[in-house]
């Protein structure tokens, strides 16, 4: 199996989340990034697991700056074989699905997976979005891929469940927990990434389709109002009363 | 022109449906366009979506729509998008919204803005302002394409009727299907799916173990809440997958949220911080999860929620 894994790089879980003066831009001064953990975790390792079960090669993919290499080597160092960078500053969820779309077809990948969603945009639609460039079937928020005899069969939750469905390669897939375990890649895996092939490739003309204007943080909640374990009914009478939600 | 989907199951519009009808109605006022409602696949009573401000309902009734497919779903509502000459398209931002919205917008030729909590308008220029960095920030897009496929977060608005009654219109819309096969469905029924549900009762590890659950169940019913839980408990399968809130689950942001025996990390918080009310009952008094809370309870998780339960009872009983 062929396989590409689009992985893009996000501030880490527990990163202070502020803005450059002009609120314009994410302040990315002092921050520590990572790759995206739907990316990693879940489907760039079930690609990894599919490979090392059925053969073929696990390509991992960005569309973005120079600085966001040691992600894609990490992808190596996780077990990837190959990466590629499409150099390009990264606009929107549509821009990057372009790029990436244009560089993928012709190339028969049997497989393209991508995370959910971002943790820093949390948008959901990347991975959709590139399925209808490349005119594919896909499938969102996968929790379990097994594949046998040239069929998937793929658990996709849904609210309060699963839907389980089958297809056929070539199709999209978007990666939720479940469908693999996270992999800490080890001292050999980041000695081979060091030689495995980093290929740079040049964007292709593509406009944005949305900008954001500005960023805003949430309004202070105001300090707690501790309530006495010895009267619920007091807290019930809030709830009400004051906050009106019961 | 506005078009919004109304999704529906098993005949029956879900709560989602009234709330994108309402933000069309809303935007197409703003406006000052007309919005209308498409509804797929067979349905009781399309005609439900009055009052929600829509001014026409376009019925595609055809049982092979009953199922959500992903190229089914965009040729029609990109077709009946483009025949209407609609610039903008509302969804709600479900499971199905999030399958299809970047499809339909890439085929549409529109911008893609997803996972909105409303609109504001600044000077004439609309802008969806929508949560970012998993519930920590806001921002405010706007679209640089003339249209746009736009979807709402569950429960980001209250539900009010306006006076409108719109005509339903059967309609038919030619549509092919994907090569996607669904073989089962494995969901919860007869409670409410947590992204849709107003009150939220959620436990963590502070529970011990599954069997003391009870209490938790208990309270929940008594509020008419639905159950959610931490990571770690989905992990250890004290409960099902479906009910994990956070980063790594899924983000809800109900009017209320009760958190109980949950120390509130950073991660559990990317989920549930854009909820309206937050209460946290712990008996460490330096629990992070205070410093995110409305109201809070400092004791034995034990002891407190059965009491909690038992003034709701008698909440509900001198109330009605
Ligand atoms: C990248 C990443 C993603 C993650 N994603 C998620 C996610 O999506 N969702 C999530 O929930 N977590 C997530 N986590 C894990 C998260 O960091 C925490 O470990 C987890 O939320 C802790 O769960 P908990 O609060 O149930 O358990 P604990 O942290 O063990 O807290 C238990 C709490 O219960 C209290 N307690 C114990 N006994 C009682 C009692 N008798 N009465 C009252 N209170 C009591 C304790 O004081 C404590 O505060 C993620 C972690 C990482 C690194």
């Amino acid at each position: 199996m062929n396989i590409l894994v689009c992985v893009s790089k996000t501030p880490d879980t527990t990163a202070k989340i502020d803005f450059t003066a002009d609120n314009k831009e994410y302040n990315e001064k002092g921050k520590q990034f990572i790759m995206n953990p739907y990316d990693e975790w879940y489907a760039l390792v079930r690609a990894i697991e599919l490979k090392e079960a059925n053969g073929g090669e696990v390509t991992v993919i960005n569309a973005g700056p120079a600085s966001n290499d040691p992600i894609l080597r990490k992808g190596l160092a996780i077990g990837a074989d190959k990466a590629v960078r499409i150099d390009v500053d990264s606009r929107d969820s549509y821009h990057n699905a372009f790029q990436i779309a244009a560089y993928a077809k012709g190339k028969n990948y049997d497989l393209i997976v991508a995370g959910k969603e971002t943790i820093d945009f949390n948008g959901s639609i990347f991975g959709s979005m590139l399925a209808e460039l490349m005119e594919l079937p896909f499938i969102s928020y996968s929790s379990k891929l097994e594949y046998k005899d040239g069929t998937a069969t793929v658990h996709r939750d849904v609210e309060g469940g699963v839907e389980i469905v089958k297809v056929s390669p070539p199709f999209v897939l978007s990666a939720a927990k479940g469908l693999a375990e996270q992999r800490i890649p080890n001292m050999r895996g980041i000695m081979m990434a060091k030689r495995k092939p980093l290929e740079v490739v040049e964007a292709v003309e593509a406009g944005e389709r949305t900008r954001i204007q500005e960023f805003e943080l949430p309004e202070d909640k105001g300090a707690v109002k501790m309530v006495d374990p010895e009267d619920m009914d007091e807290l019930v009478r809030l709830l009400h009363e004051e906050a009106k939600v019961i | 022109m506005i078009l919004v989907f109304a999704e529906s199951k098993d005949g029956k519009f879900k709560k989602n449906a009234f709330e994108i009808a309402l933000l069309g109605s809303q935007l197409a006022k703003e406006r000052n366009q007309d919005c209308a409602a498409v509804v797929l696949g067979d349905h009781h009573q399309p005609s439900e979506l009055s009052g929600y401000g829509i001014s026409k309902i376009y019925h595609v009734n055809n049982s092979a729509l009953n199922d959500f497919d992903d190229f089914a779903y965009r040729d029609v509502i990109a077709g009946l998008a483009n025949e209407l000459g609609a610039n903008t398209v509302l969804l709600s931002h479900t499971a199905l919204g999030k399958a299809l919205a970047g499809r339909l917008s890439v085929r549409l030729e529109a911008a893609c803005i997803s996972a909105v909590k409303g609109f504001e308008n600044t000077g004439g220029q609309l802008r969806w302002v929508k949560p970012v960095f998993s519930g920590k920030a806001f921002a405010h897009y706007e679209a640089v394409a003339e249209k746009s496929v736009v979807s709402l977060i569950p429960n980001s608005l209250s539900v009010t009727k306006a006076e409108v009654s719109p005509e339903v219109e059967e309609k038919d819309v030619e549509f092919n299907k994907s090569k996607v096969e669904l073989v089962e469905r494995n969901v919860v029924t007869g409670k409410v799916p947590l992204p849709e549900a107003e009150r939220v009762v959620s436990a963590g590890r502070g529970m011990k173990g599954p069997e003391n659950w009870d209490i938790i169940e208990e309270l929940a019913e008594a509020l008419n809440a639905t159950t959610a839980c931490s990571r770690p408990v989905a992990d250890s399968e004290w409960r099902p997958h479906h009910e994990h809130v956070g980063q790594t689950g899924i983000a809800i942001r109900p009017n209320l949220y009760i958190a109980i025996g949950i120390s509130g990390a950073i991660q559990h918080l990317a989920g549930v911080n854009n909820s309206k009310v937050i209460v946290v009952i712990n008996k460490d008094s330096e629990a992070p999860f205070f410093k995110a809370a409305d109201y809070g309870v400092c004791a034995d998780l034990f002891d407190v929620v059965p009491k909690l339960t038992e003034a709701v009872k008698r909440f509900k009983a001198d109330n009605g």
